[in-house]
């Protein structure tokens, strides 16, 4: 008996799909765990793994509290889980203009205010930023028109803040505070970030304020490795020089001179740290 | 300065990829002996190996691999969590099994999951991976027969492409790229992951994986559905600076070694010299935008930084960064290193005109290069109306059955990103994005670009695993893949029933830079007619604020 033709190709398709699972999805890929069970490949195979963690996955050197553990150094903020979990990888996603805080979460700016502050204050540095204000939010405000996007300003609001704005008047009007849950871009509030008076270079480096794409992040830069060295130096009673060294040894750099950026690994520079005696 | 010796590095090794392994694609394609294990597929499959396929027939065998590949794969993800391997994940639901299956199929690789809590390793390995595999197939299968219709009588058979695309192309760069990128240190184990005490005394879960055999193909087949959700950011995936070298090349290496093929079987190299200048053109250009935006864009945030950071590894750095999503939405793959909804305005706006380019420069493997033939029959037509003769590409008459089905090509993805966008306001599904004001409606515009292109990437912080979105995003992607590449096999069986005629003195040559030129700029314009006002109220007025 033949088949009709449309029903013989499903069947030719199913057998082929079957065929190539066979060989694609586990022959294939089986095949390579075996190799990676070799010595040599399999502590690789299996995820770089020391006592204390993954040499690949980033961590946290917070306590319970997530306060920093000053003996450490500390990592990039993450937006994995609760922070550096690998069951629960993510990046922000909050977007290059997100600079109004809601009742839920706290706009992007803010996020980076609020570190680069907490950044400045552990080690003892400037954390100010410019578009930021003091109390380490986003200094941003709804300004009101007469005439919707023209005329003159009728009222201002710093939306960010509820206490005292970060500026007292703009254009000549006196600056509110925001009240909690007003929406005031929907008021018709024109969103008004103030650059303020901030050095153009912040102290505190880049990736020290942002979350990695992973939200596991290993490395930090040398520059933020560097911030960190005088208290590391002073917490465990070593030489400043001395810290220095250990950062360098752990420090990869560019490969082959131009690719990616040079990276310090948090952990291992923590475990050599704990080494020390 | 790193930077772009990064992007000089890369082109460098793609230019000298070009003649040796697109000699070696030719060949194994058009070869016409079969190896054993080959010839024990065939028999396995139950197909005649030398039976030569109408378009019809080459179309329905696609069509009936792709549908029983979703059926598949849409039931072993119902029951993953039952079978082994499943390390106690849940059922899939029904929308976004849908969602995922046809994700993968469609080369697309949207993910509506998150692959480390959402999924078993043998779903993974056999299930997805798999299509990685085929997907990849069947997209370079297609260009294949399209090209059989400017150079022979006959389009082929779609089982024979398939098998020896897999065996003799995909299969063996994946066993050496995965065994490359195990020694850098991506993870390749059936593992459910560790508890390790951190330094501090926390517990921290470290994930396992089949990741590296699945690292490769998802690279190489232009795919890019990553194993975890955060893709080539996460260091088990892409763990050092030179991975992400690797990775980038593998992405780029056959959409841009294809039109080696196209110029050999055609018979006239020059011919494929042309198409992959004009992907040369278009690439170059927009790789270096995405980098000069991404270093120097504005954007509130990225100001108060002092560099665009967010969502970037520290190891990659943001030239590198930038790079990769400008090659992950040239081509169809999706796959990132980064999170291009933190990126800046306009450097976020690249990958949305990348992929909004159609995915031609030079685009998913197969797609890309079929994509770009089509425009560069509209230019052959174009041009042909402008000088007043009958339009020929390569002795084959551009008349107007072959302008109806290239237009109708040219129109279905630009059709299904307006209508879902539109229809995701209409209907107050946008209201899953993360974003507000012109950055949400570009995560809107973003998610239906990148899925009727079948690209997969996405501006990240749009909630879409809810059964609108899963349902909308399937249908965009089916319709994205299948319609275009149906009327791609009928314009190939229609050039493949002429006779060629000799070339003569009015007839348009194809291989000069005039003509490189001319293509360039029709696809610029056609995108730009098309596109630009959605671009006006999302990245552009973002960007301009």
């Amino acid at each position: 008996m033949r088949l009709p033709s449309w029903l013989s190709q499903h069947l030719a398709a199913l057998r082929a799909l079957l065929v190539l699972t066979v060989l694609l999805g586990l022959a294939y890929p089986l095949a390579f765990v075996a190799l990676g069970r070799l010595p040599g490949l399999s502590g690789k195979a299996d995820g770089s793994l020391v006592a204390n963690g993954s040499t690949l996955i980033g961590q946290a050197f917070t306590d319970a509290d997530g306060n920093p553990v000053t003996r450490y150094f500390q990592s990039r903020p993450s937006a994995a889980g609760d922070g550096y979990d690998p069951t629960s990888t993510s990046a922000s996603n909050l977007g290059p203009n997100s600079v109004v805080d809601t009742a839920d979460s706290p706009s992007l700016l803010t996020q980076v205010c609020a570190r680069s502050l907490a950044v400045g204050k552990l080690e003892g540095v400037d954390g100010r930023r410019p578009f930021c204000t003091t109390d380490g939010v986003g200094a941003v405000l709804a300004v009101f028109h007469r005439d919707g996007f023209t005329g003159p300003v009728t009222r201002v609001v710093s939306v960010n803040q509820t206490g005292t704005p970060f500026i007292a008047t703009y254009d000549g009007v006196t600056v509110g505070p925001a009240r909690n849950g007003e929406d005031y871009q929907a008021l018709g509030g024109v969103i008004t970030p103030v650059r303020g008076d901030a050095p153009v270079d912040p102290v505190v480096p880049a990736d020290a304020v942002t979350a990695s794409a992973s939200g596991l992040d290993p490395d930090i830069s040398p520059a933020y490795a560097a911030l960190q060295v005088p208290r590391i130096a002073r917490e465990r009673g070593l030489s400043e020089d001395a810290v220095r060294a250990l950062v360098k040894e752990n420090t990869d750099d560019r490969a082959l001179g131009f690719l990616g950026e040079p990276g310090v690994n948090v952990l291992t520079l923590n475990i050599a740290l704990d080494r020390q005696k | 300065m790193a930077g772009w010796l990064f992007v000089i590095s890369l082109v460098v090794a793609l230019v000298a990829a070009y003649r040796p392994f697109g000699d070696y694609l030719y060949r194994a394609i058009t070869s016409t002996r079969n190896l054993r294990g080959e010839k024990l597929i065939y028999r396995l499959v139950g197909v005649d190996a030398n039976a030569e396929q109408t378009w019809g027939v080459y179309a329905r065998s696609v069509l009936a691999f792709s549908a029983v590949s979703i059926l598949f794969l849409y039931l072993f993800l119902r029951v993953q969590n039952k079978l082994w391997l499943a390390l106690g994940v849940p059922q899939m639901n029904t929308h976004v099994s849908w969602n995922t299956a046809v994700s993968f199929v469609t080369n697309t690789n949207w993910q509506a999951y998150a692959g480390e809590s959402a999924l078993g390793h043998l779903v993974q390995m056999a299930g997805l991976a798999v299509q990685n595999f085929v997907s990849a197939g069947v997209g370079i299968a297609v260009a294949v027969a399209f090209i059989r219709g400017f150079a022979s009588k006959g389009l082929g058979n779609f089982w024979v492409d398939l098998t020896r695309i897999t065996l003799r192309v995909l299969l063996p760069i994946c066993v050496v790229a995965t065994l490359v990128f195990m020694v850098a240190g991506a993870v390749q184990n059936l593992s459910g992951g560790t508890d390790v005490t951190t330094l501090t005394g926390a517990t921290q879960h470290i994930t396992g994986g089949p990741v590296a055999s699945q690292e490769a193909i998802k690279e190489l087949g232009t795919n890019g559905g990553g194993f975890y959700n955060v893709n080539s950011a996460h260091p088990f995936e892409n763990p050092t600076t030179w991975t992400n070298w690797l990775q980038i090349f593998l992405i780029l290496l056959i959409p841009f070694s294809l039109p080696r093929v196209f110029g050999r079987m055609v018979g006239q190299n020059r011919q494929g010299y042309a198409i992959v200048a004009v992907m040369a053109v278009l690439a170059i250009a927009s790789v270096a935008l995405t980098i000069g935006f991404e270093l120097h864009g504005g954007g509130t945030v990225p100001q108060a930084v002092g560099s665009a950071m967010e969502g970037k590894e520290v190891r990659f750095g943001i030239p590198d960064s930038a790079t990769f999503a400008a090659a992950t939405t040239l081509t169809s793959t999706g796959a990132v290193n980064s999170f291009h909804d933190s990126y800046t305005p306009f450097g976020g706006m690249m990958p949305i005109v990348n992929m909004m380019l159609g995915e031609v420069a030079p685009g998913g493997v197969g797609s890309g290069l079929y994509g770009l033939l089509i425009l560069a029959t509209i230019t052959v037509f174009v041009a042909g109306l402008m000088v007043g003769r009958t339009p020929e590409y390569l002795g084959k008459k551009i008349g107007a059955r072959e302008m109806k089905l290239a237009s109708l090509y040219f129109l279905v993805t630009p059709a299904l990103v307006l209508i879902g966008a539109a229809a995701a306001f209409a209907t107050g599904n946008n209201s899953t994005a993360l974003n507000t004001g012109p950055h949400g409606l570009s995560e809107v515009l973003y998610a239906f670009t990148s899925a009727a292109n079948n690209n997969g990437s996405a501006f990240g912080g749009i909630t879409v695993n809810t059964p609108w979105w899963d349902t909308a995003l399937g249908l965009a992607m089916l319709l994205g893949r299948f319609l275009p590449l149906v009327l791609v096999l009928a314009l190939a069986g229609s050039l493949a029933r002429q006779k060629p005629n000799p070339e003569s003195e009015g007839t348009l040559p194809t291989h000069q830079p005039l003509f490189v030129g001319m293509v360039v700029g029709v696809t610029v314009v056609l995108v730009a007619l098309t596109f630009l006002p959605a671009l006006a109220l999302g990245p552009i007025a973002e960007g301009l604020s």
